[in-house]
């Protein structure tokens, strides 16, 4: 066996295991647009197609008629559309040739094999939509993932500032907390947090979403201050020389060199935002017209579990930004992930 | 004299914007976590209710004695969550592993399409991805059992079996394998090329290669993450209460320490008694962390010694 000839072996096995393995791995979103185009007794029904399938039904005298394959006698099969079912015998006619006339078939007709043709369910897409207010759920998480994003990237960029370009008292313990803030279970916070939150009567509103992320996020804070490390301080110098404060410094030289890890730092907040779950469960518990959409499809799932078509159709919608916002920004995705977790 | 004066004028300048630059965060910590921290211990010994303040009373250890001797859902919740890190944990990283090998393979058509194919589903908001997986695990007309009947199989409770419960979880939370992929991944890409040709002019073949060089190349990566996993698993939610509420379906095994506390603070508002749940969420978190620093030396290995 030439080199040749085994490159292009290895090269055939492993694209094939990873088609494979890839494959598996998103065949429950197949499941997810599959189920999402059935109705209700299309997903029960024995025929298991994952594309959406009904019977073929013929319409004959004002009447829909299924379709079944009808075993003739040289032992061929014939689409006839059935017009009287009975226990032995049941009448067809050719839908075809209806003029023809009826048939009478002797056998029964439960076990007949039916004939299928391609039947998407789009209507569970809109039915779907109205049910959870889509368009109410989308508006309340878009309005959290943003307004938090500006609060955590202009709080964090000051403070990462702060610490990566000034010497002061108790530095280096300061950052030595903030990191153990990182692994803190929320847990521990929680009950006194609410409390406060409680007694000023913000419960209920989204004010407890919003403002704790106006004080500095101490993983965001700890990714920029990392990247404005790396930025040489000659340029502050330079830009001191020229008569820029500490605050022109940060916005007219350290920021423009920061924009891809201010981006990253950007879009991860704004997917966790997108996500929460949590603190939407706990703040706005009781008052729907608040609702993320994490909570709305939570609370529909419950409400219709018997409804998988419907859920599935929710869930698919609940998709559709992310994946555009992934295609978009997949760069700034994809290389953040590994700026966070590899140089640590 | 003039030049100490400028030296300690450029000293008080750099204080004082230090301290107004991380002042954001120096009151957040103060009032969301300081204070609180201390609050919630402080709590822990009182019998306290949001919703009939009047009533709070001072009990002393009375709920840690609950926690840890009387109510048995606790020590259970703790072992349930432990339980499931031990399945769910080394699941994850081997598919992420295995992944991300594949990925980084010179063989492999198509690295780039793979790799965002593969990271996709972690788009996917969290509680639709749960909804999704809960579909193609439904026993009648979920994808899973109806390929397990045509190939001869009997079908799986997936969510209702109490041997299944944990694999099945562990196989929802799979779409969130993606950035572990793109560390791994990364991870991979950092290992010099120089120890595998080595290892290959020493005979390694490719499995003993993936052994002597790759692995060990790839602890402090693995290190980095079994530690944020320990410490997001701690404080597993949304999956066992989207499924079902909370209810600890089936028999108890989904009841994890954080649902607990979120039943006992926020749903009786036993306020007094979560904070104690809290604080053991803490305490075990804390362990592990202790116990992976302290293993670390052990089999983490950190090429040329850095640290």
């Amino acid at each position: 066996m030439t080199i040749k000839e085994s490159k292009t072996i290895n090269t055939f096995i492993i694209s094939i295991i990873s088609a494979f393995l890839l494959t598996m791995f998103i065949l429950p979103l197949l499941y997810g647009i599959s189920g999402s185009l059935k109705s209700k007794e299309q997903l029960s029904s024995l025929n298991h197609s994952p594309i959406p399938q009904s019977q073929k039904k013929f319409n004959y005298n004002g009447k829909d008629c299924e379709i079944f394959l009808v075993p003739q006698e040289d032992g061929s099969k014939v689409p006839l559309a059935i017009v009287k079912k009975g226990r032995d015998k049941s009448v067809f006619v050719d839908p075809k040739n209806p003029k023809a006339g009826e048939i009478t078939w002797n056998g029964k007709w439960r076990n007949l094999e039916s004939e299928w043709t391609t039947d998407f369910q789009f209507v569970n897409y809109k039915k779907g939509w109205v049910a959870v207010n889509f368009l109410r759920l989308f508006k309340n998480t878009l309005f959290y993932a943003i307004i938090t994003t500006f609060g955590t990237l202009f709080s964090s960029t000051l403070v990462a500032y702060g610490f990566s370009r000034f010497r002061f008292p108790g530095r280096s313990q300061f950052f030595l907390i903030l990191i153990a803030t990182i692994v803190l279970p929320s847990a521990v916070t929680l009950i006194p947090v609410y409390t406060i939150f409680y007694k000023i009567g913000w419960v209920g509103t989204w004010l407890p979403l919003i403002v704790p992320h106006f004080f500095a996020n101490a993983y965001n804070v700890f990714l920029l201050r990392q990247f404005m490390l790396g930025i040489p301080k000659e340029m502050d110098e330079a830009a001191r020389i020229d008569g820029c404060g500490p605050i022109a410094t940060l916005y007219k030289v350290i920021l423009p060199q920061c924009i891809p890890s201010v981006i990253s730092v950007g879009l991860f907040h704004f997917f966790w935002a997108w996500n929460d779950y949590f603190n939407p469960l706990l703040y706005l518990a009781g008052h729907p017209e608040k609702y993320p959409i994490s909570i709305g499809l939570s609370t529909f799932s419950n409400m219709y579990s018997t409804e998988t078509h419907l859920v599935q159709a929710v869930s698919m919608i609940a998709c559709v930004v992310p994946f555009i916002i992934f295609v978009v920004a997949q760069k700034f995705f994809m290389e953040g992930v590994v700026v966070s977790g590899v140089e640590k | 004299m003039i030049k100490k004066l400028r030296a300690n004028g450029i000293q008080n300048w750099e204080k004082k914007w230090g301290l107004i630059f991380i002042a954001p965060w120096l009151i957040g910590f103060t009032v969301f976590y300081l204070g609180p921290m201390v609050a919630s211990f402080i709590f822990s010994f009182f019998d306290y209710n949001l919703i009939q303040p009047e009533a709070t009373a001072f009990v002393a250890g009375e709920n840690w004695k609950r926690a840890f001797l009387d109510d048995p859902i606790v020590i259970k919740s703790i072992a349930h969550i432990l339980q499931y890190t031990m399945i769910s944990l080394p699941i994850s990283f081997c598919f992420s592993l295995l992944v991300a090998v594949l990925l980084n393979s010179r063989y492999l058509l198509g690295k780039k399409l793979f790799r965002a194919l593969f990271y996709l589903p972690s788009m996917i908001p969290f509680v639709a991805s749960v909804l999704i997986w809960q579909g193609i695990m439904n026993e009648q007309t979920g994808w899973f059992n109806l390929i397990l009947q045509n190939a001869g199989f009997p079908g799986i409770r997936w969510l209702a079996s109490t041997r299944w419960i944990y694999i099945s979880y562990t196989l929802i939370g799979i779409w969130g394998c993606g950035n572990t992929i793109l560390i791994f991944l990364a991870g991979l890409q950092g290992v010099p090329k120089e120890l595998y040709e080595a290892a290959t002019i020493d005979g390694a073949n490719s499995w003993q290669r993936l052994k002597a060089v790759t692995i060990p190349m790839m602890t402090p990566v693995i290190f980095y993450n079994v530690l944020i996993s320990v410490i997001s698993l701690m404080q597993f939610f949304l999956t066992p209460m989207v499924i079902n509420n909370g209810s600890g379906f089936p028999n108890g095994m989904t009841n994890f320490p954080m649902v607990y506390f979120y039943r006992q603070a926020f749903s009786y508002f036993n306020m007094g008694y979560g904070a104690v749940i809290a604080w053991v969420i803490f305490f075990v978190g804390m362990i592990f962390t202790l116990i992976l620093f302290g293993t670390q030396s052990k089999w983490v290995y950190y090429a040329g010694d850095k640290k």
